[in-house]
């Protein structure tokens, strides 16, 4: 790092308070990514290297949907990099035109849904449904219901239109709320 | 069933749950979906899968040793302070560690808050300090550490008569837990020279207060939002009461509890 021009004390303080402070939005973001708390610590650790050597050049205000796109970006290269993790292709932009098109659904119901996911007790249950979403589907769901961001800073986040964030969303719920209800039909 | 027989409004229906649309937008929605079986059922979904999500998902905070770690790689950042560029020199400089920092940011960010509610209302001219300010800075000072119950149960029948001598009247108390909306206890608040009852509800991270006390008239007023200092509140009359509900909670969230709260019995 010698000869970078690093961070002033200033800008480390304001670093701590603007950036750091979200360390726990990038540290569960990282592990519903990869799935795997080791994975996740080390690409946490590595993302808040960069975001400080990179914050000097930070002009924007949101602070955290910046720092959770850092985490993100080196989350995927480090997917990449180790290939432990199942990469999901479920050639998006096809699914995300036709949910434009012609709408889409999640309301065939045998039953009550809203009583059968209740029912589901164990929180572990829905951690296993969540983890197993294709992770185009996972991000958003756990940026939107665990971080409770707005869809532009999800977009943003992601790397993707606005449009695009909604229908994930929206199949990441579908599903959700479909493998609950098929969960149950087993029974 | 059913892939095909969707309804084209289905992602606008789930921007609205998402606190996504603008008044209109939203309005012309609410009256979509009272006509729409489809819309109706997804809303259905949506909030049953928010609910399981915000309760029961794991949320992975930073555990020490990530902390430690960082704390290590980055020793700058270890020893900068909050706030001053300026550190005492030639002193052993104690390490802070992460948590260290922290927590006083969580706390300042709270304390602005609390003090940006109470600058509002103290600076404000008395005449357009109202009801609405006052059931915000109940809300705002409930959410301070050890304000926000003065009963802790997450049943009806032991919340209600908690109230008995404490209150001249009998506050309707649910329990909206099967809803999404757990109730997590009561406390004695004070508005405007009386006592207050206040069911606290909690909402996925969020909380919300509802204040009710004797109305004057017993004609039922229906649910009229208002805006306040970010926060938001939905005040009506029913049953010879006045209910104020007030939260952080977007106002598409808050509609939809205040909705769920009056069709409960």
């Amino acid at each position: 790092m010698a000869g970078e021009s690093r961070p002033t004390e200033m800008e480390a303080a304001r670093f701590k308070a603007e950036v750091l402070v979200h360390l726990d939005a990038a540290t569960n973001l990282a592990r519903w990514l990869l799935r795997n708390p080791v994975e996740a610590e080390d690409v946490v650790q590595e993302a808040v290297l960069r975001a400080y050597a990179y914050f000097s050049t930070f002009r924007g205000v949101n602070a955290r949907a910046w720092l959770l796109q850092i985490v993100r970006n080196t989350a995927y290269a480090a997917m990449k990099r180790t290939k432990g993790i199942h990469m999901v292709n479920l050639q998006d932009d096809q699914g995300d035109r036709d949910d434009h098109a012609r709408g889409v659904d999640l309301v065939d119901s045998a039953g009550d849904p809203e009583m059968l996911l209740m029912q589901h007790e164990a929180a572990r249950q829905i951690d296993d449904l969540l983890a197993q979403l294709p992770v185009e589907l996972r991000e958003c769901i756990v940026l939107r219901e665990l971080q409770e961001l707005s869809y532009r800073e999800i977009a943003e986040i992601t790397g993707v239109p606005i449009g695009t964030v909604m229908s994930r969303l929206w199949r990441g719920r579908r599903l959700l709320s479909e493998t609950a209800l098929a969960k149950e039909a087993v029974r | 069933m059913s892939m095909r027989d969707g309804c084209d409004k289905i992602l606008l229906l789930q921007a609205e749950f998402d606190g996504e649309l603008d008044a209109a937008q939203s309005l012309a929605l609410t009256q979509h979906r009272e006509g729409c079986a489809v819309c109706r059922d997804a809303w259905q979904r949506l909030q049953a899968t928010r609910q399981v999500l915000r309760e029961k998902a794991s949320y992975h905070t930073a555990s020490a040793t990530l902390m430690a770690r960082i704390d290590a790689a980055l020793p700058a950042l270890a020893t900068a302070p909050m706030s001053v560029p300026r550190q005492a020199s030639g002193r052993a400089v104690q390490r802070w560690s992460l948590r260290r920092w922290w927590q006083p940011v969580a706390g300042f960010g709270f304390g602005t808050v609390a003090a940006a509610v109470l600058t509002l209302i103290l600076l404000t001219p008395v005449q357009t300090v109202d009801l609405a300010d006052l059931v915000v800075a109940s809300h705002v000072r409930s959410m301070q550490a050890g304000h926000l119950l003065d009963v802790a149960s997450n049943d009806q029948h032991n919340v209600k008569p908690w109230f008995d001598g404490r209150v001249d009247f009998a506050p309707p108390v649910k329990n909206l837990a099967d809803r999404g909306f757990p109730l997590i206890g009561g406390r004695l608040d004070y508005l405007q020279d009386r006592n207050v009852a206040a069911l606290v509800y909690r909402a996925g991270q969020h909380v919300i207060n509802v204040l009710i006390w004797p109305s004057a008239e017993t004609a039922a007023l229906p649910p009229e939002p208002i805006e306040r200092g970010g926060y938001n509140i939905v005040r009506w009359q029913d049953g010879g009461m006045n209910i104020w509900a007030v939260s952080d909670l977007n106002a598409t969230e808050l509609k939809d509890f205040v909705a769920t709260w009056k069709a409960h019995d």
